[in-house]
């Protein structure tokens, strides 16, 4: 019998944490108290106040909204990185796995050399060839991020195969795409959701190097990473801008990395 | 008994092992040597030896599951359904009673759905369930119960041969007696036809018309249950005899 999980502490923790940060950030995306772009020469280099709760920036600029608008960027990054990743990932996971044979063994090799190859310096080369700019940076992450999806998802694949749920399956003439999207996709929900959790926070984190060494978003576009690389310089003037970006990120990924583990332990009691 | 043959097996052989892969390709073992035998409509065909004599890749080449085999098998209805030894690994974890016994029927092109809730319920009953069960997820259910489940997909598109491949013998002995129950109802209502797998000599002359005994993957004798039971002729059916005593 699966029984409620009681008590698990990071489930609800992580939960909360990523519920409150995803509302900030889509409420980001169509209303900031102040302009992110807004300068106000009579408000530079402010500390935290009412009117500004993070602070301004040595323009004048609300870190708030900045930071609003920064994350809601990177969110849409990461969520764009771990979709693709995701989907080429389970697609081609679910491929290699379920047929096994020539193409398996040169799709898992591909893999293995994606993974075994600095990854920065791929996103890197990528960014070069296509340009810099936010959907070059996702298209980079993502084709990054395919072979960790595909591993997981292979290894499931591999192991449901020859199930014996599956072979009746077979036996009943159900098609091969049903018996893999239908059949086995739904069993690969407690390797899947971890995977995705833990992509996404990767996701959140490369882009923000990225965007750090300027090979990310354009500097127009703020972004967490490159908020971070502006506020250095102004670490002693004003060392709420860096805490408030960086805050932001550690919350973030918290929110993520506790959701994770709590979701890890919901499938291992639930068996 | 005279009737029309269902299934027709011929000079099959069968080999097991490391077929593929680029290292240690090994030469296979050869499980199933030059097995023939004929399967009619209406009947419960046994087929009884060891562990490791071969039965469960003889089932398996007869249900289309071996790609590589020497020899005839020849299918006189549609394609044969199966139920398996556990019944804990043969029902999808992921859905629900009700999903997994839809599917045939879904496969089978039946696209209403009111009319494969109508037969899903209609079944579930039938294997002595509720038609609540429908609802339910495998992990819910007892391991007779699943293995009641089992049956009722297996025969739900309406089969003409069901392979049994040791159905029973993961179940306790009061659930056995029940499910062979059901096995020998179901088969008169639908007019089923079994080739029931079975180490379990008990359980074959309770339920079989004829009798395969297999050893080394070789049919070794072949008679009525009656007939086998009474005058076994070749020494390893006599020594299984002995053992089930």
């Amino acid at each position: 019998m699966r029984q409620q999980p009681k008590g698990n502490a990071f489930f609800y923790l992580g939960g909360a944490i990523t519920l409150v940060m995803t509302l900030l950030i889509l409420v980001g995306l169509v209303w900031t108290p102040y302009s992110p772009s807004a300068m106000d020469p009579a408000a530079m280099t402010c500390p935290p106040s009412p009117a500004h709760l993070l602070g301004t920036d040595n323009f004048g600029r609300d870190i708030f909204s900045r930071v609003l608008e920064g994350a809601g960027t990177s969110f849409l990054i990461a969520v764009g990185v771990v979709a693709i990743g995701c989907a080429a990932g389970t697609l081609i996971g679910a491929l290699c796995g379920y047929f096994g044979g020539l193409p398996d063994l040169v799709l898992t090799r591909v893999c293995d050399a994606i993974t075994a190859f600095p990854s920065f310096l791929l996103a890197l080369v990528i960014v070069s060839v296509m340009g810099k700019g936010a959907s070059n940076v996702v298209l980079a992450l993502g084709i990054l991020f395919i072979p960790s999806f595909a591993r997981v998802v292979r290894g499931e694949f591999a192991r449901c195969r020859d199930l014996n749920y599956i072979r009746s399956a077979r036996l009943m003439g159900v098609g091969n795409v049903r018996i893999l999207f239908c059949h086995i996709l739904p069993n690969t929900r407690s390797v899947l959701l971890p995977a995705l959790t833990i992509g996404f926070n990767n996701a959140i984190l490369s882009e923000a190097s990225m965007s750090y060494l300027g090979i990310g978003v354009q500097p127009t576009q703020p972004s967490l990473g490159s908020m971070l690389s502006d506020s250095q310089t102004y670490l002693g003037s004003a060392p709420w801008y860096a805490l408030g970006v960086g805050g932001t990120m550690v919350l973030m990924i918290l929110g993520f990395s506790l959701l994770s583990e709590g979701l890890q332990q919901r499938s291992r009691r639930s068996g | 008994m005279s009737r029309e043959p269902l299934l027709e097996v011929r000079h099959l052989s069968c080999d097991y092992g490391p077929s593929g892969g680029l290292l240690g390709r090994r030469s296979p073992r050869r499980v199933i040597r030059d097995v023939s035998f004929t399967l009619c409509q209406g009947e419960i065909l046994g087929l009884v030896g060891e562990s490791g004599c071969g039965k469960t890749t003889l089932s398996r080449a007869i249900v289309g599951m071996l790609p590589g085999y020497e020899g005839e098998i020849i299918h006189h209805s549609r394609r044969p359904q199966m139920v398996f030894q556990d019944p804990f690994s043969s029902l999808n974890p992921a859905r629900t009673i009700g999903w997994t016994l839809a599917e045939p029927l879904r496969a089978a092109g039946v696209r209403d759905r009111a009319a494969r809730e109508a037969r899903v319920a209609e079944l579930l009953e039938r294997v002595g369930l509720e038609a609540a069960c429908a609802g339910r997820r495998p992990w819910e259910l007892s391991g007779g119960q699943r293995q009641r489940v089992s049956i009722a997909a297996a025969v739900i598109a309406r089969p003409r041969l069901v392979v049994a491949d040791e159905p029973v013998s993961a179940l306790d002995v009061t659930i056995q007696a029940q499910i062979l129950r059901l096995l020998v109802d179901l088969r008169r209502e639908y007019d089923l036809s079994y080739l029931f797998i079975s180490h379990d000599l008990n359980v074959v002359y309770q339920l079989c018309n004829r009798v395969l005994v297999m050893r080394h993957g070789q049919i070794v004798e072949e008679n009525t249950v009656e007939e086998l039971f009474a005058h076994p002729r070749h020494p390893y059916t006599r020594q299984l005899l002995e053992a089930a005593e």
